[in-house]
């Protein structure tokens, strides 16, 4: 027989304290009022003084309501049958279908033992030039968006997520507005790629405790996956909501903040669920790709700076365009030596002579002179930008490799792109 | 002996249970959750009836009212042989034989013994029965791997024991008697195995040396700029992205030295894996054998439990204590002390403690020394020297290093060897700034000379500011030479290509012979006409030195280039016309 508890002591923030006994930490409880029932979750024991994360907030909540403990911490229902359903960050359904109870899972387990890892080794081709040639996503890597508010961080999480080959698309939404959140939808939708979907969909008008399991629901799910074999592409958006939601909660339980108001223990909770990328030894994988927009575009800001930390690279969004020079992705060297033989020489080659027309364009600015070899970095730069950095390219490894040497060889003779002159025997188009 | 108390609270890693008795600070508790799983702790703090405990496991499910058995024995690791080639979690549970026992996850609760017991070791005996031994001494050897691996009397023994008896030759299991010892009528039986507390340093010798042999990496930035000596310190910070994790891996497979330990301290478990996964098939070119046969790991990465992250640099530590005990020079890599430091201040959070700056407790200052000053160099009681070397990254938040982490390990390291985030931007890697860092240790080349090349750096880096502002034309023509000068020797000296079979490792020898041929170069009275003139030239030298650095050390071909070099020297002298 369930206990009920009535009388709350304290409340403040989301958070509640009343007197209740034989509670463990981090069990579930249910707040009951007259403004409708709400899930909690242990956050403190301390002699008989429990503390609650109610998570639909405490707004309305009263000292007289009804509390009960379930005995349990949060679990959520794992089958086939999540595929193309959509769940609020608490893991109730948001699709006015039936809520889910079969073969109940714990959320937010032990970490994977190291010694089962395998290093990821396969690429995931996205049809993006910008990732598969220059900063090719691998399977198994955890790879951030940085970007500033504006920039088309969710188109790009869209695209990836349509053209990238997984078994298993798992979105994670926090703190979204409304229409980024049926933006997603209908982008799954009309990509067909629903069926093999699940979302768990936090918006901003929702409570903040829930955006804070949204990224644990997501990732526990893809984990069960996962150990089936699947590969799984894990998309949350946006990393510092949730960071933020983790501030506000800390905050309200009065411990001492470390840097911005943030806690001291930001890196380890972002940390704990970055590392659920994996790829296991059977052949299962969960890639995340999560996006952190930075205030006011500073990388040092405390979300992105410990972010980076912990990620395999970052994808740096800007100006519409993924930037060759702040992204990088850690593991493509695992990969791109065994796509093509002049995949690296192109990635080195076409980024150098980039870089040096960024210089030009500078030297331009300061109404330094132009020389011919100036002339050509700058016609090289301009097609560069139009015809792969845009955000509009959409062609596979190989045609991009094609267009990357094309563009080289409008531009310039062999032996000024620095790329090995057997390669260039190899691949520089013969016509031009 | 152990004693029963009761949780009072739980919050986070952090447990309070209220017990009746004598409790030790640190020593091991282990939290009993309702379904039977004992969760191991640590006691922190000590308040009249209640003591604190920090968990290091997941603490979900425990309630007030739970019972915790707490031991009077220190949070302690074993020594022993077999520890190299083993892959540790931060209490010292061998990862492989947990995934074979438990599966995937890191279930709480599980823990395995350190050492295998069912391998055999060559023993030979070395004390002779009758004599007179006292902590540390040896009484005899096994051989692990290319090491004689002593067996030796217990650390913790007080006084001169007389040998009773040693075993004889033979093979023997880690927990098979190998000796007795015995004094006032006391007998004590004595196996392969020794426990030792993690916080307590293990240093059994005659005296601390003064570190004087270097440290060779094989880097040629570090051993002729920032070297490090045997036995002594250094840190590296850097913020993300600027290639500390390349450089720890870099210097854990060429540093010549017997033993390394890698503290994989709250950092990605790709890079564990990575290291796990390849150092089986990587030659080590001093012994013959793969890197993994002289390597530890000790791995709490970032997704495993706070607290055991803690103790886990302590753990790395003793390990390298004991190896040096045995009589090897050790190298002990923690990447990163800045997730040591900042699980440091979690725990103090949760203590309520006021805090100091950036949160970070009173004590985080001493805490590092304390920690650093556990290597050095040493003479042990019977006059052989051995050393431990520490070496840590710090990952300063935003790149600043006015942080105090940063700011409190510089204090009490031998070596500074700052990356900037303007050097791996620029490709230049090892991306040390060689302006910024330093070094207290003489290298592998005079220090006069090093500092004379190195005044070409900082002349280098005033010209190229200077040039900035008024463009080449305004740049007269001998300090454009100057500026060219530091940036060939930035770039085939300074800089040195991982990627490269030749060039990621470079030998004193060959250091030496390249430092020499660079001098020459730099002290070159160069005679151009014009800049472009100046700067094809140094293009020529950059590119034969960069080929010089990709080709094999005494090869006809390394001769070639070198006489190359010399020939556009030679054709650039400028005549005392």
């Amino acid at each position: 027989m369930r206990k009920y508890y009535t009388k709350i002591d304290n409340i403040a923030g989301n958070v509640a304290t009343l007197k209740a006994t034989n509670v463990g930490y981090e069990e579930l409880a249910v707040v009951e009022g007259s403004w409708g029932s709400s899930l909690a979750q242990v956050i403190r024991v301390n002699g008989d003084t429990v503390t609650l994360q109610v998570f639909a907030g405490t707004r309305g909540v009263s000292t007289g309501d009804k509390v009960s403990f379930l005995g349990s911490s949060m679990k959520f229902s794992f089958s086939e049958d999540l595929f193309g359903r959509i769940f609020s960050g608490s893991g109730q359904a948001r699709d006015n279908r039936g809520e889910l109870t079969d073969n109940l899972i714990e959320i937010g387990g032990p970490a994977v033992n190291p010694a089962v890892r395998l290093m990821p080794h396969r690429m995931i081709p996205t049809n993006i030039p910008m990732i598969d040639v220059f900063n090719t996503l691998v399977e198994g890597q955890k790879l951030p968006i940085f970007s500033i508010p504006g920039e088309p961080y969710n188109e790009l999480l869209a695209r990836i997520a349509l053209q990238a080959e997984a078994d298993v698309i798992i979105f994670g939404g926090m703190g979204l507005k409304y229409d980024e959140y049926l933006y997603f939808k209908n982008r799954l939708e009309e990509g067909g790629a629903m069926n093999r979907s699940i979302m768990f969909v936090h918006t901003a008008s929702d409570p903040v405790v829930e955006c804070l399991q949204t990224p644990d629901l997501a990732l526990t799910v893809a984990e069960q996956f996962a150990i089936q074999g699947k590969r799984v592409l894990v998309l949350l958006t946006d990393m510092t909501n949730f960071s933020n939601a983790l501030k506000e909660i800390s905050i309200t339980m009065e411990q001492i903040p470390s840097n911005r108001g943030y806690p001291g223990d930001l890196y380890s909770q972002l940390a704990s669920r970055y590392e659920k990328a994996v790829v296991f030894e059977e052949g299962g994988s969960i890639t995340l790709m999560a996006v952190t927009t930075m205030p006011g575009d500073d990388v040092t800001h405390p979300v992105p700076d410990n972010t980076g930390y912990i990620t395999e690279g970052q994808f740096y969004l800007k100006g519409g365009v993924i930037d060759p020079f702040g992204s990088l992705s850690r593991l493509k060297q695992q990969v791109n030596g065994k796509t093509r033989e002049d995949h690296r020489a192109i990635m080195d080659g076409c980024i150098q002579l980039y870089s040096k027309c960024r210089e030009t364009r500078e030297k331009r600015a300061m109404g330094f002179e132009m020389s011919e070899w100036d002339l050509k970095l700058l016609a090289y730069g301009d097609s560069f930008e139009k015809k792969i950095m845009s955000f509009d390219a959409n062609v596979g490894l190989f045609d991009a490799l094609k267009q990357c040497w094309e563009i080289l060889a409008n531009h310039f003779e062999p032996r000024e792109t620095g790329i090995r002159s057997n390669l260039c025997d190899q691949f520089w188009p013969k016509n031009s | 002996m152990s004693m029963i108390g009761r949780i009072v609270t739980v919050y986070g890693n952090m447990v309070t249970a209220e017990v009746e008795g004598i409790v030790r600070q640190n020593a091991v508790a282990y939290c009993k959750r309702a379904d039977g799983v004992k969760l191991m702790s640590e006691i922190i703090r000590v308040r009249g009836k209640l003591v604190d405990m920090q968990v290091f496991e997941l603490t979900r499910g425990l309630k007030v009212g739970d019972e915790v058995e707490i031991t009077d024995e220190l949070l302690s690791v074993e020594l022993g042989p077999g520890l190299i080639g083993m892959v540790y979690d931060g209490l010292q549970n061998p990862l492989a034989e947990m995934a074979i026992q438990h599966g995937n996850f890191l279930t709480p609760g599980h823990y395995l013994k350190a050492l295998n017991r069912e391998k055999l070791w060559d023993f030979t005996p070395v004390a002779s029965i009758g004599s007179l031994v006292k902590a540390s001494d040896n009484l005899g050897k096994v051989q692990e791997n290319i090491f004689d691996h002593f067996i030796m009397a217990p650390f913790n023994l007080r006084g001169e024991w007389k040998v009773k008896s040693v075993a004889p030759a033979g093979k023997y299991k880690v927990e098979d008697i190998i000796a007795t010892l015995e004094k006032d009528g006391e007998v004590m039986e004595i196996n392969m195995i020794q426990r030792w507390p993690v916080r307590m340093p293990l240093g059994i010798y005659k005296q601390r040396l003064l570190p004087t042999q270097p440290m060779v990496t094989k880097q040629r930035i570090i051993d002729t700029f920032f070297p490090v000596m045997l036995g002594g310190t250094y840190c590296i910070p850097g913020p993300f992205g600027a290639g500390k994790t390349v450089l720890q891996q870099n210097t854990s497979r060429y540093a010549d030295v017997d033993v390394v330990i890698l503290a994989a301290c709250g950092e990605r478990a790709g890079e564990v894996v990575e290291t796990l996964r390849e150092f089986p098939h990587l030659a080590d070119p001093r012994t013959g054998g793969t890197l993994i046969e002289r390597t530890i790991i000790i791995c709490n990465t970032s997704s495993m439990p706070v607290a055991a992250r803690e103790s886990s640099v302590y753990t790395a530590i003793t390990l390298g204590e004991y190896y040096r005990q045995v009589g090897l020079n050790v190298l002990l890599l923690a990447d990163s002390t800045s997730r040591w430091a900042q699980a440091l201040r979690e725990m103090s959070g949760r203590l309520e403690e006021i805090p100091g700056e950036e949160a970070f407790p009173a004590y985080l200052e001493t805490s590092i020394a304390r920690f650093y000053e556990r290597g050095g160099i040493v003479e042990l009681n019977d006059g052989r020297t051995s050393s431990l070397t520490v070496g840590g990254t710090v990952s300063p938040a935003g790149g600043n290093f006015e942080e105090p982490v940063t700011q409190g390990t510089l204090k009490v390291v031998g070596a500074f060897l700052g990356l900037s985030y303007a050097r791996s931007y620029a490709r230049r890697f090892p991306a040390i700034d060689p302006l910024e860092s330093w070094s207290k240790y003489s290298g592998v080349i005079e220090s006069q000379k090093v500092t004379w090349a190195h005044s070409f750096l900082k002349r280098g880096k005033t010209i190229n500011e200077m040039m900035q502002v008024v463009g080449e034309e305004g740049t007269s023509i001998d300090d454009f030479v100057i500026y060219l000068k530091s940036e060939l020797l930035d770039s085939v000296y300074l800089q040195q290509n991982s990627f490269d079979e030749v060039d990621a490792a470079c030998p004193v020898e060959r250091q030496r012979y390249l430092f020499d041929l660079v001098s020459e170069t730099l002290k070159h009275e160069f005679k151009f006409a014009n800049k472009p003139e100046a700067r094809d030239t140094f293009f020529a030298l950059t590119e034969q030195f960069r080929n010089w650095n990709y080709t094999p050390w005494e090869t006809e071909q390394l001769e070639e280039i070198e006489a190359s070099i010399k020939e556009i020297l030679a054709s650039k002298e400028a005549t005392n016309a």
